[in-house]
């Protein structure tokens, strides 16, 4: 097992995306991988509206003794980001030299295509000013490990490269988590994520 | 063997009814509480668990259950106590035999509510034990202990959750995990006890205020209020989740931990504040610890930061703390500027777009209520005037027709398990004084809004278990409308020749819009649509029904003000509303 530094003060990770993405999924393999390296861990989301294509948020945090289940604004140590523009809308959640993983894809917002709303403008110059961004192609590793709906599990193993615990938690959760019939084409996605970064 | 998972406090009251003989379960659907019953129908060999049709008809079986001997959990979002207050302020007073533990929980914030009352004064008002769990360990456990506090006291018991603590997952000893014994309690008629009528009201009367002195003495000696020693003569008396932020932000300071919160430990906290110079207590959403406190004489510290309205959280109790110690505030920086916004929508292909399309078009006056079809009120469809609580759509219609509204043409909307939840009641005033507005409902057989539960129209139970399925337009009828049609959701031409002959009919009319939800059925057409850049003239018409699959293409003019449409093949199912909206033929299947 992994024995970290101190971990009194908590490690801290906010996952964002457009509903539907798999960001529940996600964040729910992220905790459970931390119950299994022997962290205290609070995960917390926010899904009333989660399925109808709006924004959605879900925060994880470990440590010795972790007591409010919110992050303090820029105080996650790691963003993950299913799509481009919910990188920019959550980055102030972010510590200033945190890791920002960032699923290279973007999804318009139905209040731009109709025409309500004007696009947001320099998203990717924005996004590039930040030194800790990792844009990663999950979705055609995705389809490499054999469905294009493992992207979320691409970026867990792109993440499990930034938190310190043992693979073998992750494979444990990963196998508690994911009904059995999809449980291969997803941990080739999560390796395939891993390498990616590692 | 102790057993630890890590569970929502949702998952882990469902364990703590299972661990506790709970018997008996019934809740109607509601975020966020609506997984609790989901969870208890795991053990459903177990417990007896339904979803009930509404949250009145839930906490009367609830109160049934309890009566027969046996423990009962009922659960509820919070506008769902509203409901369910008539039955739960007189089983107050007849009091409960087998323990009876009421769910409900509260949505600060308003994350997917309409409002944001707190529950937290009904439990004083119903004069209930409350608990306010800070995380899943403490919904587990105060859950167990309600039934036997119900149980000793005779009292129902409420735990209050929040969004945050009903959709927090965190570590949860729940022992062996093991299904545990309710004592036995036999059944005995008891007219004098369990009857109220006016003469066992009066004496029922009396034996509640006994057992609030007694309740009173509880909450002074229960484990779920204590005292934490701390450092510094500025102390927090603290509930719920609030409790952790204190400890997030004020690590140091002595904190009054209230867990039982209806009646409050006053004395106790008297003793904790007596060694302070500052109290101040966190709690949220109303002051209704501290206005008690403070009714007992004790002087509580009325912050300037506003701590009153919406969720609290780390960032506001850093505020606090700038304001109380005078310390810097943390940096945080400012959210990023001029991004669009990403409101949730309408599902492509969701059979609620052509109705509410129609009714734009028809610029009828629409009393809305709640489900998904409420974002039928966002823009570009607006269709959408009111929207009250559940049900509230058609006796608002009818308030606005006897208004005499000048829009002739007034229609209220709901889908199938708001109509059976609520709206039955509405419609039958309707037909009985013959008030000339058109009720549709859009119905697509589940309730879709809190993530696809069965209700009385889709012919399943909550364990999977077939059932008849009620029919919206035979209800109607029976009820004595007069014009009843059931109509097809993508037949555009079809629905506003429909929708205008019901509006425009000067009787009572219902229009049941029958179509499955795309995201239950995953449904789809036959074929997906492309638009034919060639013919598109970017008139924009599409972009009109709000479809997520349609997106903005090439400009078509030098000022970029107008573009033509795409299809995002991704997203298309086929509803083929589009092509029935484009007057230039641009939209076609993709072959």
């Amino acid at each position: 097992m992994t024995t970290p530094r101190d971990h009194s003060v908590p490690f801290n990770i906010s996952l964002v995306g457009v509903g539907g993405q798999g960001t529940l999924l996600t964040s729910d393999i992220l905790a459970l991988a931390a119950m299994h390296a022997g962290f205290d861990v609070k995960k917390s989301e926010i899904h009333g509206m989660s399925q109808r294509g709006g924004s959605v948020i879900s925060q994880v945090r470990f440590g010795t003794r972790v007591f409010s289940p919110i992050i303090p604004d820029g105080q996650s140590d790691v963003l993950v980001s299913f799509e481009r523009s919910e990188a920019l809308r959550w980055v102030h959640l972010a510590k200033p030299a945190a890791k920002i993983l960032v699923n290279n894809m973007e999804r318009i917002p139905v209040t731009v295509s109709s025409g309500l709303q004007p696009p947001a403008a320099d998203m990717d110059q924005r996004l590039a000013a930040r030194p800790g961004l990792l844009l990663l192609d999950a979705n055609p590793l995705a389809e490499q490990a054999g469905n294009l709906r493992t992207a979320n599990v691409v970026l867990v193993g792109a993440l499990s490269t930034l938190v310190p615990f043992d693979e073998s938690h992750w494979q444990t959760a990963m196998r508690e988590r994911i009904p059995p019939r999809f449980l291969e084409v997803n941990l080739r996605a999560f390796d395939l994520g891993r390498a990616a970064v590692g | 063997m102790t057993q630890t998972k890590l569970l929502s406090a949702n998952q882990a009251i469902a364990w703590a009814a299972y661990r506790s003989g709970c018997r008996v379960a019934a809740a109607y659907p509601g975020t966020p509480s609506t997984e609790i019953m989901e969870h208890v129908a795991e053990f459903k060999g177990a417990i007896d668990c339904e979803w009930s049709v509404n949250e009145k008809v839930a906490m009367e079986i609830g109160v049934g259950a309890s009566l027969a001997g046996v423990r009962a959990l009922v659960a509820m979002k919070h506008v769902g106590l509203n409901v369910a207050m008539d039955p739960l302020m007189t089983f107050t007073y007849i009091g409960a035999i087998g323990g009876m533990v009421i769910v409900n929980a509260d949505d600060p914030s308003l994350h997917s509510s309409q409002n944001e009352q707190d529950n937290r004064s009904l439990a004083k008002f119903a004069k209930c034990i409350l608990f306010e769990p800070a995380d899943s360990q403490e919904a587990y456990d105060m859950v167990c202990a309600g039934f036997e506090l119900s149980e000793k006291y005779q009292v129902p018991v409420i735990v209050r959750t929040t969004t945050r603590t009903a959709h927090t997952s965190t570590l949860v000893n729940i022992g062996s995990g093991e299904r545990g014994e309710a004592p036995a309690i036999p059944y005995v008629k008891d007219a004098r006890r369990n009857v109220a009528i006016p003469a066992h009201g009066r004496l029922m009367r009396v034996k509640v205020e006994e057992r609030s002195a007694a309740l009173r003495e509880l909450s002074e000696t229960s484990p779920f209020n204590r005292a934490d020693p701390g450092i510094g003569d500025l102390g927090f008396v603290a509930s719920g989740v609030a409790w952790q932020y204190v400890k997030e932000v004020f690590p140091d300071a002595p904190v009054f931990k209230v867990g039982l919160s209806n009646p409050p430990p006053i004395e106790k906290i008297r003793a904790f504040a007596a060694g302070l110079k500052r109290l101040v207590v966190i709690e949220e959403s109303d002051s209704v610890l501290a206005e008690q406190i403070r009714a007992a004489g004790i002087p509580v510290v009325e912050p300037n930061t506003e701590l009153r309205m919406m969720e609290l959280n780390p960032m506001r109790l850093a505020a606090l703390r700038t304001e109380l110690l005078g310390d810097p505030r943390p940096d945080a920086p400012a959210p990023e500027t001029g991004l669009p916004t990403r409101p949730p929508v309408l599902c492509s292909g969701c059979s609620h777009r052509g109705p509410f399309y129609i009714l734009s078009k028809l610029k009828a006056a629409v009393c809305g209520d709640i489900g998904c079809y409420t974002l039928g009120a966002a823009p570009p469809l607006a269709a959408m005037d009111t929207c009250v609580c559940m049900g509230a759509a058609i006796g608002t219609a009818v308030g606005m027709r006897k208004a005499g509204l000048p829009n002739k043409r007034i229609a209220a909307v709901m889908g199938d398990s708001t109509f059976f939840h609520s709206g039955m009641t509405g419609l039958l005033d309707v037909a009985y004084n013959r008030i000339p507005v058109t009720v549709m409902v859009f119905d697509n057989r589940i309730t879709a809004m809190t993530g696809h539960q069965e209700n009385p129209g889709s012919g399943h139970t909550l364990l999977g278990a077939e059932s008849p399925q009620a029919r919206v337009a035979d209800i109607a009828r029976a009820f004595g409308i007069p014009r009843v049609h059931e109509v097809e959701p993508y037949d555009l031409a079809r629905l506003e020749t429909v929708f205008t002959e019901c509006l425009d009919s000067g009787e009572p009319a219902v229009v049941v819009v029958r179509g499955p939800c795309v995201l239950h059925e995953k449904w789809a057409g036959k074929h997906i649509n492309a638009v034919d850049p060639g013919k598109c003239t970017a008139c924009g018409a599409c972009f009109r029904l709000g479809c997520p699959a349609i997106v903005r293409g090439e400009p078509r003019d030098a000022a970029g003000k107008r573009f033509q449409s795409k299809i995002d093949p991704m997203f298309c199912t086929g509803c083929n509303l589009c092509a029935q909206v484009c007057r230039f033929d641009a939209i076609a299947p993709v072959q």
